[in-house]
């Protein structure tokens, strides 16, 4: 068996279909009970008091921000290469969550941002990176609804995905590159001395686990809703009077 | 609820734009997978029933 099987909108839809019930059960658990964890649980921090809680939101939207448009970027990739259109349809179920994730991730920065730094925004490397990513975001789901040829669509949205890839891996490592914003380096590290305290480390975990399920459940659904409405309107086609 | 202290204000603000988004998000794929899903049976449907 191969993964190019599911290329096939029948074998997808099949497959999506008995994902779906578990991944939407698996991601509500997860998120229910990391942000209970973090917000419950954890103990305030010696510097930054209660807003670590944010945190719990922080880190993984952010990091589900950049991740989700490297996998736009992948699956753009593969529409480019071999012509599968469920890959194209899932880049573009991708997107919505994307730019979601992406305002979470700002939102809540800059709601930390104040009483931690004096200020809602700086034009700092990894915050201006990220704010970039928004807007391609933006102009990449503007693009689709704007071109009503649907292989054209993915054409032009799929060479936006690449040029915009050079922002996502930006805001993810503008903090190494520039040593001079306010936001400090990354809160998560597989060294041990790096990354967060315990106390914070395993709830953000538990967090991170479940935003990425729910990006898996969200984007299933959406890519059968897109399978859908490209169907219906094939089938209009060949119901229209000739 | 845990004491928040003084940044009270901050920390439920961000927890409460964060679940405005997401469950807003949710609800808006839902509502669009439902509805592409009627339409495509609706459409389907009227194909059977005029025979292509």
């Amino acid at each position: 068996m191969s993964l190019w099987e599911y290329a096939n909108p029948v074998k997808f839809m099949a497959l999506s279909g008995r994902i779906l019930p578990a991944a939407t059960v698996l991601s509500a658990a997860c998120l229910f009970i990391g942000l209970f964890w973090g917000f419950f649980l954890t103990p305030d921090d010696y510097k930054q008091g209660s807003t670590v809680k944010i945190i719990f939101l922080h880190v993984p939207s952010a990091l589900m921000a950049i991740n989700i448009w490297l996998m736009m970027l992948v699956t753009s990739l593969v529409w480019l290469v071999r012509r599968h259109h469920v890959s194209a349809l899932a880049a573009r179920a991708a997107a919505p969550i994307g730019i979601t994730m992406t305002l979470i991730a700002l939102f809540t920065g800059a709601i930390w941002g104040k009483p931690m730094w004096g200020t809602y925004w700086a034009w700092d490397p990894r915050l201006t990176s990220f704010m970039i990513l928004f807007v391609f975001y933006l102009g990449y789901i503007a693009l689709w609804q704007a071109i009503e040829e649907a292989d054209t669509a993915a054409d032009l949205t799929s060479i936006l995905c690449m040029v915009g890839s050079v922002f996502a891996l930006l805001s993810r490592y503008a903090v190494n590159f520039w040593n001079q914003g306010l936001h400090q380096g990354a809160s998560l590290s597989v060294d041990q001395e790096t990354h967060v305290d315990n106390a914070f480390y395993l709830p953000l975990v538990v967090c991170i686990a479940g935003f990425v399920l729910l990006f898996v459940t969200l984007v299933l659904l959406r890519t059968r809703t897109h399978i859908r409405q490209r169907r219906a309107q094939a089938l209009m086609v060949r119901e229209a009077p000739h | 609820m845990p004491d928040l202290g003084k940044y009270a204000a901050d920390v439920l603000s961000a927890y409460g734009v964060a679940a405005v988004l997401l469950i807003g998000l949710v609800l808006v794929s839902l509502r669009q997978g439902n509805q592409a899903k009627r339409e495509l049976e609706a459409q389907e449907a009227r194909l059977r029933k005029n025979g292509k």
